[in-house]
């Protein structure tokens, strides 16, 4: 998986918090898209819509090899090619296999993650193919040099001005920070380059097994030239994208474009069904599904972590993380970033290389809540710091803390011991004396508690704990008769 | 009011750093005439170690925790999250366990919030308390999320004599605590708190109120970092008139 920055999640995160620009932005996108999608779902009609698509995620997933069999069946019966990727390496292979027996030059790009997971650019780049995003947010990202930021909004992080002055830099255009004219100066630039590319590559919003159609939304038509116009059309997949019936595909769009942006449908939703063919001349000439594992096969026989192949990747948990909304997407180093990037970077990518994503939450619950189907993110993130506190040979991962791990079992040594527990609260009340400033608490702790005191005041240790004052005040005058009746009662 | 004896399950942060906040609750009880234990051996429910990720060492704690709560009538506590922990954590702690999950389901069924156990279960709405002053109320995140409590405490709090409940925006959104979060994670947790901070000030407040002492020790931490003058009360303190807005 494509990881590039070199800064930790607590230095990206800084530099997050410290952009008053990102933060305006951050704030704009959770207010209107984060509540939004609340009332959404507080005020659908079918409220049982969530739970079934949920359900028939989960169901799907009982029997992953055979819908996938019959999704691969009925794409081929299209005359569609399907190719199986066991690994990253093994779709990025594949695809440049077609593109070079293709002669391919330039390659268009629809708004693809797995493209980003996989890696693909550089290796197309490197046998001298020209690779162009399509998708404005990305375009735009590509031209800048940069990485996405949101998953369905990837320069989120980039006002109309920088904007401006990339498509100075880069376009030739006059300076402008006016949206539709930049947005006029992209789509010219880019129906060139889509009018000229002989090959398009997509990811896949979702695959209907049983039509054998793979299904693509957008808000900018890019998608429906990168898939029509090329010769050649290369959709990668995670495996996890594919539903059974056309019913369960429908539900799940619904979802999709709700959680995403608010809307009852995109405004494309492009069906990719195999080449063209002498009963339907549109299309390109070659179609190739890539139905990549990677790390997803792991995940599926974990009962503890399956639900989150279950995403739809709506991107609506990153609309109202308060964790996200702080330090934006960059933090989390991966393709995948906010709460469902947290849970499923580390699955996909390393649980120790990605500890700070396990352990760099508040287990809120917002999340839970806003997530069209409902995953328990609270829940895998508490299950993936399970795995980093003693390890996991399941999961290939070693103890993250071991110093962590001591003090845990000294703390359950007090814990289970009330009298040793109750005469350290005495100790800590001599031993914090030093520290008590004149207002009465602790501005200043060395060690662990240092990150308290850095912006935060900490109350000392009470002069009597509740403890004590049962035993002196309460537990010998307890009162025996009712004072006031209860509404039952009465 | 007898029915039954309430066994104070008093959360570590108040029992070590806020007794006045079960000393408030004892105060309400007693108003109410509820007949009250303590059981002594009580240290931890564990969640510390579960968020993270410490099992083993929060099954340690919660069995402490059964055994010194398994007799009691009734446990409450004066703390949305230690409660979520009891209530949805401990079976899942004993799941290769059954005779101990069985314990834990009990334990947890018994179980209750103190603004849920006085509404929900005594059908108490009016502590006939007083305070002078306006506050504002923050909805603490295993408290209205985990628990479903929003209403419980607001309700209590309406029928507070000369007690003006003005609402922030964003009151459910997380504060930034998160337990360890907060000391690992201190710059992101301060930045959050912050924003909580702002909205507690827009409303112009005198106080801000709560049902979970870890949370509005981060917000009182922080605001009086920051000076600023608003107090910082949990709603203990208000229903039993301990404190006034103008104290």
């Amino acid at each position: 998986m494509k990881t590039s920055s070199p800064s930790t999640y607590r230095e990206a995160a800084v530099a997050g918090i410290d952009s008053a620009q990102l933060q305006k932005s951050l704030q704009g996108l959770q207010n209107r898209f984060g509540k939004g999608a609340m009332e959404l779902w507080a005020g659908m009609a079918d409220q049982e819509m969530r739970d079934r698509v949920k359900e028939s995620r989960m169901k799907t997933f009982e029997h992953l090899d055979i819908v996938l069999a019959e999704l691969a069946k009925n794409v081929r019966a299209r005359g569609g090619q399907v190719h199986f990727a066991v690994t990253a390496q093994d779709a990025v292979n594949y695809t440049l296999a077609v593109a070079k027996k293709n002669e391919v030059k330039r390659v268009v790009k629809g708004k693809s993650m797995t493209s980003m997971e996989v890696d693909i650019d550089p290796a197309l780049e490197q046998e001298g193919i020209e690779v162009v995003e399509t998708d404005l947010g990305e375009y735009i990202i590509q031209l800048a040099g940069d990485r996405p930021s949101h998953i369905i909004a990837p320069c989120i992080h980039l006002n109309r001005n920088q904007i401006g002055r990339l498509f100075t830099d880069k376009l030739g255009i006059d300076f402008t920070e006016d949206p539709p004219t930049l947005t006029m100066a992209a789509r010219k630039a880019l129906r060139e380059k889509l009018l000229t590319a002989d090959m398009g590559l997509t990811g896949c919003n979702l695959a209907c097994a049983e039509t054998g159609m793979i299904s693509l939304v957008s808000n900018e038509g890019n998608i429906r030239m990168a898939t029509t116009m090329p010769r050649v059309v290369v959709a990668l997949m995670g495996m996890e994208r594919v539903v059974a019936t056309m019913a369960e595909h429908r539900e799940t769009l619904q979802l999709l474009t709700r959680g995403a942006a608010l809307q009852k449908l995109s405004t494309y939703v492009s069906f990719l069904g195999g080449p063209a063919s002498k009963d339907d001349p549109d299309g390109p000439r070659e179609f190739h599904l890539v139905i990549i594992d990677n790390g997803r096969s792991r995940i599926l026989a974990d009962p503890e972590f399956r639900e989150v192949l279950a995403c739809i990747r709506c991107g609506a948990c990153l609309n109202i993380c308060p964790v996200y909304g702080k330090i934006g997407g960059h933090a989390y180093n991966s393709p995948y970033c906010g709460p469902i990037g947290a849970v499923v970077t580390p699955l996909l990518d390393g649980i120790n290389k990605h500890a700070d994503l396990c352990k760099g939450e508040t287990l809120c619950g917002a999340c839970k809540d806003i997530c069209p189907v409902k995953n328990d993110l609270p829940r895998m993130l508490s299950a993936l710091r399970h795995k980093l506190a003693y390890g996991s040979d399941r999961w290939n991962t070693r103890q993250h803390n071991p110093a962590e791990a001591r003090a845990f079992r000294v703390w359950r040594l007090l814990v289970t011991r009330p009298f040793l527990y109750r005469t350290l609260i005495g100790l800590g009340r001599i031993v914090q004396r030093p520290f008590i400033g004149k207002e009465g608490t602790i501005r200043k702790m060395a060690g662990i508690a240092a990150g308290w005191t850095a912006g935060r005041d900490l109350p000392p240790v009470a002069r009597r704990t509740f403890h004590q004052l049962w035993k002196e005040k309460y537990a010998g005058n307890r009162p025996t008769a009712p004072t006031i009746e209860t509404p039952e009662e009465k | 009011m007898a029915g039954k004896t309430v066994s104070l399950f008093i959360q570590c942060l108040v029992d070590t750093m806020y007794p006045q906040v079960g000393e408030a609750m004892v105060a309400v009880f007693d108003r109410l005439g509820v007949p009250l234990a303590y059981p002594a051996g009580q240290t931890c429910c564990g969640q510390p170690a579960w968020n993270s990720g410490y099992r083993r060492e929060a099954a340690a704690a919660a069995r402490h925790f059964i055994e010194v709560f398994e007799g009691a009538e009734v446990i409450v506590c004066p703390s949305g999250s230690c409660v979520h922990m009891v209530r949805h954590h401990y079976p899942e702690l004993f799941e290769d366990d059954p005779a101990m999950a069985a314990k834990a389901r009990a334990v947890a069924a018994n179980t209750f919030e103190f603004t849920q156990y006085l509404v929900d279960v005594l059908g108490v709405t009016d502590t006939e308390s007083r305070f002078s002053g306006s506050v504002t109320y923050h909805d603490s995140c295993h408290l209205s999320r985990g628990l479903g409590i929003a209403m419980q405490p607001r309700t209590l709090l309406g029928n507070v004599r000369g007690l003006k409940l003005i609402e922030m925006r964003d009151s459910d959104t997380c504060c930034g605590f998160g337990g360890t979060f907060s000391v690992n994670y201190p710059e992101i947790s301060t930045a959050m708190v912050d924003e909580k901070i702002e909205n507690i000030l827009a409303t112009g407040a005198d106080g801000v109120v709560g049902c979970d002492i870890s949370c509005l020790m981060n917000i009182e931490g922080r605001l009086t970092r920051r000076g600023e003058k608003v107090k910082v009360l949990h709603i203990a303190e208000i229903l039993a008139g301990l404190r006034g807005g103008d104290q």
